[in-house]
């Protein structure tokens, strides 16, 4: 019996290697190529070149993607976490109806195709007068960064002991004050961690900005248009790297932080209670 | 901080005016975005779901032009049709193929859990439309599949039929989405007792018997969560089907893109996404009757 079950366990730890290696090999296979003296993406590899990550060098509208993914990037991290902090605290220390209903409404968005998403935001930035635009992409981005932000923030707010701001109110202080010298500073690592999943959610993010963009593409929509062209694929290989090296990066950073302020619950999203309808 | 909780009682008008305002200002954002983003974008959807397609931004007159169209049109009907489909099995994949991955975390990855989970969700941070550029050079005619099948002499010619496959685009999503199945399987399967276990192993129950009859049963709700999340994204997906599927396998998504871009009737394109909704709603509703008759009945 115990022989059975360790050949049981075997299987099973070969079938977890196999799914990492299912994982992680077709993203392997854009920094391998990304290196490889051909055009095509092609066994045998021909042999090492970094001439496509020097043709990334004096792209005048690849520098100009990659600012305005970092100013869309940083404002939608911004306005995310904010609304991800207060949003999370009310529901939290509040309890009301009202602050529950609004955070379930926050975390809705992962039942929405980005499509939707986008093609939603694009009518209501024509109606508000806006347009196509990096503001709309903005806006786009915090929605779809916003559950993110929520779930994290509420999973630490609510492994705060409570005894923390009972005795600070207690003492006399405010709710505000309360909220500013002791929560805050308690949560401080999940706030950073939530501020650098949602600029990595809004870095990354192709569906909702396709719809938005105006003149001012964002890094993976300078990506798209790339892949028309086929002689520009081993750029597009050299410039996914760094943007696959920048998000691992700043995954990596985020989990650390995270980590470090809280090692009493483990899970960033799609964790308990992150599905609105449950 | 010389104020006493007794002087705060001399004066609860003052007192009561700031809490308000805390509480006002700590609504607020998250109020005003969830209003604006989600409840009245997806409110003018809908509104214009039921317009006429003019020209102008919000259409005219009122009409159900739209969904009788989307409805009766068999195009529309077959593209709906293989998007369930195809969502159907991505999501069925993950979920099958996450579970072992959610139950080798929960009960035997010992003191490796935390880096093994951080290993098999790391890929969901990294840029999605990377991930699916990838398939394209893997899958593709003089690609990395077939160059690698043909150097090492197991094929003699390249095999034509990866790219342009709805079959290509199933792999390439399930792959995608691999992440989104584990963490939810896992949650679920962290809150099976251990003690319900070893009560089950005392009794003489066989290891099979004690996961079909305790731990599938307990891990359901997570099962079901995994996958609503595969699901959504994969269902309106429209970025996969463009670089990988080819026109065989156009989804419901690459639709009511084209109706925002190409096409250009917005109107149709907004009673489209409000069908696609109107789906998700069907399935969430379904999940979770399936998860109160068939799940824990903790």
């Amino acid at each position: 019996m115990s022989a059975h079950r360790s050949t049981g366990r075997a299987w099973l730890r070969f079938y977890i290697v196999a799914y990492v290696v299912f994982l992680y090999l077709p993203i392997a296979i854009i920094p391998i190529f990304s290196f490889n003296n051909s055009i095509q993406a092609a066994f045998p590899l021909s042999g090492f070149t970094l001439e496509w990550y020097g043709s990334l060098l004096n792209n005048e509208n690849l520098h100009r993607a990659f600012t305005t993914s970092l100013i869309v990037g940083f404002s939608a991290a911004f306005l995310a976490t904010t609304i991800g902090v207060t949003v999370g605290y009310m529901e939290v220390a509040g309890g009301d109806r009202v602050s529950r209903i609004i955070s379930s409404m926050a975390r809705l968005p992962i039942l929405i195709p980005g499509v939707i998403v986008g093609i939603a935001l694009l009518i209501l930035v024509n109606l508000a007068g806006l347009g196509p635009s990096r503001i709309a992409i903005v806006l786009g981005h915090t929605l779809v960064a916003l559950p993110t932000a929520v779930v994290i923030m509420r999973g630490r707010f609510l492994a705060l002991p409570k005894s923390f701001s009972e005795v600070a109110m207690d003492l006399g202080a405010h709710e505000w004050t309360t909220f500013r010298r002791i929560v805050l500073p308690l949560a401080a690592p999940a706030i950073a961690s939530s501020f650098m999943l949602s600029f990595l959610t809004s870095f990354d993010e192709f569906i909702v900005a396709f719809f938005l963009s105006g003149t001012e593409p964002t890094l993976p929509l300078f990506v798209w248009g790339q892949l028309r062209f086929p002689k520009a694929l081993p750029s597009v290989m050299a410039l996914g790297s760094v943007i696959l090296l920048a998000s691992i990066v700043i995954a990596t950073a985020a989990e650390i932080i995270r980590r470090r302020g809280a090692p009493v619950y483990d899970l960033p999203v799609t964790a308990k209670g992150n599905l609105p309808i449950s | 901080m010389s104020v006493s909780a007794e002087t705060d009682h001399s004066i609860p008008a003052a007192s009561d005016r700031r809490r308000r305002l805390f509480q006002f200002g700590m609504s607020a954002p998250g109020a005003l975005a969830t209003s604006v983003l989600v409840l009245f974008a997806l409110g003018i959807v809908l509104f214009l779901s039921f317009r006429t397609n003019d020209g102008s931004l919000l259409g005219s007159g009122f009409t159900v032009g739209n969904f009788a169209s989307a409805l009766s049109d068999p195009l529309y009907a077959t593209v709906i049709l293989r998007s369930l489909t195809i969502a159907g099995l991505v999501t069925l994949a993950t979920v099958v193929t996450a579970y072992p991955v959610a139950y080798y975390l929960a009960f035997h990855a010992g003191k490796h859990r935390g880096l093994l989970l951080f290993i098999v969700t790391l890929p969901f941070w990294t840029s999605y439309l990377l991930r699916v550029f990838a398939w394209k050079v893997v899958l593709a005619y003089n690609g990395v599949l077939n160059s690698a099948l043909l150097n090492t002499g197991i094929t003699s010619e390249p095999i034509l039929a990866f790219l342009n496959t709805p079959a290509a685009v199933v792999v390439t999503l399930a792959h995608a989405y691999a992440a989104f199945a584990i963490l939810p399987i896992y949650v679920a399967l962290e809150n099976v007792p251990k003690s319900l276990i070893e009560a089950a192993e005392d009794l003489g129950a066989r290891p099979f018997s004690i996961f079909r009859r305790i731990i599938l049963p307990i891990s359901m709700p997570g099962v079901l969560g995994a996958g609503l999340v595969v699901f959504v994204p994969t269902v309106g997906d429209y970025v996969t089907p463009a670089l990988v599927g080819g026109p065989s396998s156009t989804l419901i998504g690459s639709m009511i893109q084209a109706q925002f871009g190409k096409a250009n009737d917005w109107p149709f394109g907004a009673a489209l996404s409000v069908i696609v909704m109107l789906v998700i709603l069907a399935v969430v509703v379904a999940a979770r009757f399936a998860d109160k008759h068939f799940g824990s009945r903790t």
